[in-house]
Formats: structure tokens, C-alpha cells, sequence
């Protein structure tokens, strides 16, 4: 199985999101923003970081890269794709995913370790997890405000497509304590706290994000 | 050459946590009497020939696709001064 890590100007937590794929027991497969294939990888993550400098808005420019054309027409043709925190802003952008992501209400970069609640477990990248498994994984982001009209948050609640939800205190303002979604299909997730950075017991707060990164080679043998 | 004017701000309903810290630093620094401030951007295209509605309508469709994420912002386009092109550098 391999797994395509893009890279932009600006990201950050490639080498850890393709490290996480490799512990997961996948190949890791390096794409560059400037790609126009997506070299046979059968599954995609959209890393953290500061793509573009985060300038016009958080993902706005890395939208339009080129590789993204091939990331969405294969999101698209239900290929998972995880963006994690920028990943995640990039896929709103995109229309992958409904909402928008805004500065943090208090206005503070947070880092920290944050304990969330799995709510769906049946996504391509959750499936390791069982409905309400309450994991701690980083998060670190000063933009990370999840926002979308009513309408959109009683559909998403409706479909069962919150992924997960903050517990404790609500680090950054998100509506309805979102810290991810999916689409329809299930194929697409975004997330803003990095599981990538939880998939070792040396560094981290423990293994708690792995299974995101195995519960993709599940889907992929399933489909 | 003309410029066009795209301003983009936060919809209201929005929160705005940079209005909010600048309107923050305005009571420090005494500037009293401000109810509120909301911060937003402004891009100025200078336009190459003549500003057509067939123009104004592409340039629509960039504000709409880039320059604002009409799921948080509003955005308004105006052309704001014809710019004499011909003289200029005599």
C-alpha cells in the first residue's frame, strides 16, 4: 500500500505523516505541490504546516496547486484523503469538505496535548476506532475555528459526519466542539489536531493517533 | 488601465478575532467613542484596457473563488479611477 505525503511550501509535518504511515506498516510516497500525477499511491494526506505562508487565507493558495487538481478528482472517485490541520483548511477550501477554518477565538496559538472523542468510527481513516474512544493526541494551530453555517452543522450532526469532537475545553473556538469531519462518502477527513504526531510511545503523548493511519490500509484491503 | 477594487470582510455573523484585538488596543491607547471594528482586506487590480461588464463579471468570479471563501467573508467589487493611460511619461 502506499500513501502519498504532499508537500507545499510551508508544510511542516510531512516527514512525521510519512513516518506515521510507515509505523502503520505503508509505504510512504512524497508528493510535491507542483505534481501533475499522483504517482500510483493509493490513498493521500494533505500534512500540517503553514502552506503558501498561510497568506490570503490558511489553504486558499495551496487550493489552487497543481497537484491539488488530482487530489480532488480522486477524492472525488473515493480515494482517502486525511488532511490534518493546514490539510484540513486545504480541503475546505477545496469544497472537499463543508465549513471554513477562522483564528482561534481567544487569538493564541495553543499547543498541546488534547483529548478528543471519536464519533464516527466507520471512515476510511477512523475505522480502527470504536465510536467514542476518547483519545489524547497533539494539537497546535492558531487557526483552527471550525465554522460553517447552521444549516451545514445540523447536516453534518444529522449524518453522522462530526469525526470528532473536542473534550475538556474547547481549544480554539470551533462550533459544536468540532475538531473534525467527513464527507458523505466517508472517504474524506479533515482533522485539526495531528494524530500523526501520536504514533510512538518515545515522543508524544502515547500511540493514540496510529489507528488513523492504520484504519486507511483497512479501508484500502477492504475495498 | 483601470483599478478595481475588491474589498473582503468577515460576514457578520462571523467572529472576527483581529477587529476584536484591534479594537482592544484603540481603548488602551484612549481612543474612546469606537463601538466596534472589524478587520477585513482590500486588493487593488490594475486592469489592462477597457472595463467591460463582461470584465467586471470575470472579476467577480475571482473575487469569488480566491480572493474571498464567500463561507466567511462578503466581498464587493467597484471600479474605483479610470487612470489616464495615454500622456503619462511625456
Amino acid at each position: 500500500m502506499k500513501v502519498g505525503v504532499v508537500t507545499f511550501p510551508g508544510s511542516l509535518d510531512d516527514v512525521d505523516a510519512q513516518r506515521a504511515v510507515r509505523l502503520a506498516g505503508a509505504e510512504p510516497v512524497a508528493l510535491w505541490h507542483g505534481d501533475h500525477a499522483l504517482k500510483s499511491v493509493d490513498a493521500v494526506i494533505l500534512p500540517g504546516g503553514f502552506s503558501y505562508g498561510d497568506y490570503l487565507r490558511c489553504g486558499a493558495i495551496a487550493r489552487f496547486a497543481p497537484v491539488m487538481r488530482e487530489v480532488v478528482d480522486a477524492a472525488n472517485g473515493g480515494m482517502p484523503v486525511l488532511g490534518i490541520c493546514n490539510g484540513f483548511q486545504i480541503l475546505c477550501e477545496s469544497h472537499l469538505l463543508p465549513g471554513a477554518l477562522i483564528r482561534n477565538d481567544h487569538r493564541k496559538f495553543v499547543c498541546r496535548d488534547q483529548r478528543l472523542r471519536i464519533d464516527n468510527a466507520a471512515t476510511a481513516w477512523t475505522n480502527g476506532y470504536e465510536a467514542g474512544d476518547e483519545i489524547v493526541i497533539p494539537l497546535k494551530n492558531g487557526e483552527g475555528g471550525f465554522v460553517a453555517d447552521e444549516l451545514t452543522l445540523d447536516l453534518l450532526e444529522g449524518e453522522g459526519r462530526v469525526v470528532a469532537r473536542y473534550l475538556e475545553d474547547n481549544p480554539n473556538g470551533s462550533m459544536r466542539d468540532i475538531a473534525g469531519i467527513t464527507n458523505e462518502r466517508g472517504n474524506v477527513v479533515g482533522l485539526m489536531p495531528h494524530p500523526e504526531h501520536a504514533v510512538e510511545d518515545l515522543c508524544g503523548p502515547g500511540t493514540d493517533g496510529l489507528p488513523f493511519f492504520t484504519s486507511v490500509l483497512n479501508a484500502l484491503v477492504a475495498g | 488601465m483601470a483599478r478595481v477594487v475588491v474589498d473582503v470582510m468577515p460576514k457578520p455573523e462571523i467572529l472576527d478575532p483581529q477587529g476584536k484585538a484591534v479594537h482592544g488596543a484603540l481603548d488602551r491607547l484612549g481612543f474612546g467613542g469606537v463601538a466596534d471594528v472589524r478587520q477585513g482586506k482590500r486588493f487593488e487590480l490594475e486592469v489592462e484596457g477597457e472595463i467591460t461588464e463582461e470584465r467586471l463579471a470575470e472579476i467577480r468570479t475571482l473575487a469569488e473563488t480566491l480572493l474571498s471563501n464567500p463561507v466567511i467573508e462578503d466581498f464587493a467589487v467597484r471600479v474605483e479611477e479610470p487612470v489616464a493611460d495615454e500622456g503619462l511619461g511625456a
